[in-house]
């Protein structure tokens, strides 16, 4: 793209004043400005998929709460990432994710590593409401490095994106609908038994939660590295 | 094909007709049925072919009493006609004299209040005759619009009609051609969302059933004025029927030239093609659909960018519903004035409604918009039947409300149902007496909803699985007062964070139920009780205790 043909806009949010490329989303000019919009199913590095609604802000003007992770800078735009009517929505979608599944935190790999229990604590959910659903959901630990515990898994999405955009390999996807949904490896085959699996790891390491982590993790002790998302994204841009 | 050769086609079709001084037109939307073959055999036996000309057509109104033959030119109606009534029918024809015992009296009534737009002549042509709908001047608008107008005139002329789409939210259509117009892109492409789901509505079906020639010209026109060749249509493979003519139908227009290169020998080239959709009803959602196309699991995407300036295979997209393609050559062909002239200062035109439930006539009925609710279930629907007493209608499927009794003088047209809690949707309507509990119908919707929702957004996904499961608890008897607070609660995440319409509008039903029969709720959680006695609470407070 020609560089000069991308305009500078100026825009506020929360009452800051900022500039910025009109082809970048809100998300990313809040944050290089150290202004911090929560997240699940965004990571630096993939692409966008808008889905955990987390995100969502207050533009003026518009009726509709917007994802930040989607939605690009305008001219004259007023933000608003923290009232008290998002506050609100967060803590209620985040309750609804706690009441999906399984997440019960003091015997997971990832406890005090996970996205989820970070959020949870910082936007001050201390309980959930809503009746817990908690279906009996399989663990696959076919593949012989990784294991994939369903009830941990809150669909972000990121897996497959990871799994389609970075490596290429697409092993991951979706299955059903709905409540239903599941993430699947190939035709809903055994993770062990996929045939496209490069054993890569990437989504192990861009799940946000404990859903998927690598064997011979006790409690606690499953880290994740997702820093290099962005620059693996780079050199392959680089490259092509 | 010039637009002089589709002219003598039409005289040449019309002409033949004329031929014949008795006419049938047999109208079963079974397919199975074979009341036209019998009577095409019966006429060779008494060797009348060349008298007598039977027409197969796919609707003529009144499903319920089907199958219906009307005698032309005498315009006399019959009902309920079987193999044992083709001699009967055959005397009559040669005496004069109409037989009583078939008469059906009640069509001609039900006509009388409707305004036929989309439905108009499909009581005369046969859905697997191209010619016929040629007969009836069809394709005669694309040919003027191709010879005579500029894209730009058929752009402004839908923009006067004042048509909104009619799949349910009711966006201007003229203002969504002008965005698609005026879109940056080589390749464009015009899509008919023929992904009809709402319980109880099957307007799009029959549309295409009985005369898919009318969506392809429409689609044609529209292609036309946006700047478009490639033209989808997707429809769910629920329809094998409408699936069949509509792909007899491009073949048929291909053959004469009206779809492919060059048609009406001018620089315009179009093609429509299938898509068939696998039975998710979230795929009626434009992005979902556009994506589901595509070949990618059909989830809804955020918008913006819209499919107008980003839809499928990120090229600008029309995208519209097949009612409202069907209304583009009428519009064309009489004028915008004369749409505009229908209908209500805000809602133009007329509007396909699919009567279902407790209601003596079930079946499709047009009606200009802005007509009075009452009118379409009492006059139209015939009323309630078994002499019970009317309760409410639920309109616009999944995302739609039911209405009450005290609401039944409200105009229908795209702001009063608004006012009322429901909106117009597709056209789906379903009629309810005092034998349902709505509660139950609540439950019945979001019960569709939690199966439909596509997983994506986590509002949606568990917010509906939520609602079911409490709804389940008041209709067992087991439900608190603090539940009505949690299923409040829920709507408004539902509302304002989903992600798609589907999940920003699933909580519709029930709001609308907990709006107008909240005594209904109170009476399954306070009392134990269901006023309408649907829900078994008594048999799950016994096994409980």
């Amino acid at each position: 793209m020609n560089a000069t043909s991308v305009r500078i806009v100026t825009l506020k949010i929360d009452d800051r004043e900022l500039s910025a490329r009109e082809d970048r989303t809100i998300l990313e000019v809040a944050r290089e400005n150290q202004l911090d919009i929560p997240t699940l199913c965004h990571l630096d590095g993939l692409s966008s998929s808008g889905a955990c609604r987390l995100c969502l802000v207050e533009i003026t003007g518009i009726r509709r709460l917007l994802p930040a992770c989607v939605t690009t800078v305008g001219e004259g735009m007023e933000v608003y990432t923290n009232t008290p009517r998002i506050q609100h929505y967060r803590k209620l979608i985040l309750e609804l994710l706690f009441s999906e599944r399984n997440h019960v935190c003091s015997v997971c790999v990832s406890n005090g590593q996970c996205e989820l229990q970070e959020l949870a604590r910082k936007l001050g959910v201390d309980h959930v409401h809503y009746p817990y659903l908690m279906p009996e959901l399989p663990v696959d630990a076919s593949n012989p490095r990784f294991v994939v515990d369903h009830n941990r898994c809150i669909l972000c999405g990121r897996c497959t994106r990871a799994c389609d955009e970075i490596e290429g390999a697409h092993t991951w996807d979706m299955r059903g609908r709905g409540i239903e949904t599941r993430v699947i490896t190939d035709f809903s085959d055994p993770w062990g038994a996929s045939s496209t699996c490069t054993g890569c790891g990437k989504c192990v390491h861009v799940c946000p939660t404990g859903a998927l982590s690598e064997k011979g993790r006790s409690v606690a002790e499953m880290v994740k590295h997702k820093h290099f998302m962005p620059y693996l994204t780079l050199m392959r841009k680089e490259q092509s | 094909m010039t637009p002089e050769e589709l002219h003598d086609l039409c005289t040449q079709e019309q002409e033949a007709a004329e031929q014949y001084p008795h006419h049938l037109y047999v109208c079963s939307s079974d397919p199975k049925s074979i009341l036209a073959k019998d009577l095409r055999q019966e006429i060779k036996k008494r060797d009348k072919e060349k008298t007598i000309c039977v027409h197969e057509v796919g609707f003529m109104g009144l499903g319920a009493e089907e199958p219906i033959v009307r005698v032309e030119p005498q315009q006399v109606y019959y009902q309920r006609v079987g193999a044992e009534d083709i001699d009967a029918l055959f005397d009559s024809l040669d005496s004069g004299k109409s037989i009583e015992r078939l008469a059906c009296e009640t069509l001609p009534e039900l006509l009388k209040h409707q305004r036929l737009v989309v439905l108009d002549k499909n009581d005369r042509i046969n859905p697997n005759r191209i010619e016929d709908y040629i007969a009836c001047g069809g394709y005669q608008a694309l040919m003027r619009a191709l010879t005579e107008q500029s894209p730009a005139q058929v752009l402004e002329e839908i923009t006067q009609s004042g048509l909104r789409g009619r799949g349910g939210a009711g966006f201007p259509t003229g203002l969504k051609w002008n965005l698609v117009a005026k879109a940056q892109g080589e390749k464009k492409y015009v899509v008919c969302n023929a992904d009809e789901g709402d319980p109880g509505a099957f307007m799009d079906r029959m549309i295409l059933e009985c005369n898919p020639h009318r969506v392809l010209e429409g689609m044609l026109l529209a292609g036309y004025a946006v700047g478009a060749s490639q033209g989808y249509i997707y429809i769910r493979a629920e329809y094998p029927l409408a699936i069949k003519r509509l792909r007899l139908a491009i073949k048929q227009a291909q053959r004469l030239g009206l779809l492919g290169h060059r048609i009406g020998e001018v620089g315009f080239d179009f093609n429509i093609e299938l898509r068939l959709g696998a039975g998710a009803f979230v795929c009626g959602e434009e992005t979902a659909l556009l994506g589901s196309i595509a070949g990618r699991r059909g989830t809804p995407r955020p918008r913006p960018p819209y499919p107008a300036e980003r839809g499928l295979w990120n090229a600008p997209t029309l995208i519209n519903n097949v009612e409202t393609f069907a209304n583009i050559a009428p519009i064309m062909k009489h004028g915008s004035a004369w749409f505009a002239n229908i209908g209500t200062e805000k809602s133009k035109g007329t509007k396909v409604f699919a009567l279902a439930g407790r209601v003596t006539y079930t079946g499709l009925v047009e009606v200009p918009m802005g007509v009075p609710l009452r009118d379409i279930i009492f006059k139209l629907g015939g009323g309630i039947p078994n002499h019970c007493e009317f309760k409410a209608v639920q309109t616009g499927g999944p995302s739609g409300g039911c209405i009450p009794a005290e609401h039944l003088d409200i105009s229908v047209d795209y702001d009063s149902l608004a006012q009322v809690g429901s909106i117009m949707g597709s056209g789906g309507m379903i009629i309810m007496d005092e034998t349902s509990c709505m509660v139950d119908v609540a439950k019945f919707f979001m019960a569709f909803c939690c199966e439909e929702s596509c997983g994506k957004c986590i509002p949606c996904r568990v917010g509906t699985s939520q609602m079911y499961h409490i709804l389940q608890r008041i209709t067992n008897g087991q439900g608190t007062l603090y539940d009505l607070e949690l299923l409040e609660e829920l709507c408004d995440v539902m509302q304002n964070t989903s992600l798609c319409g589907l999940g920003q509008t699933a909580p519709n039903p029930l709001l609308s139920t907990l709006r107008f029969f909240r005594h209904e709720y109170l009476a399954h959680i306070l009392d134990k009780q269901c006023p309408a006695k649907v829900c078994k609470i008594h048999k799950v407070m016994e096994a409980v205790s």
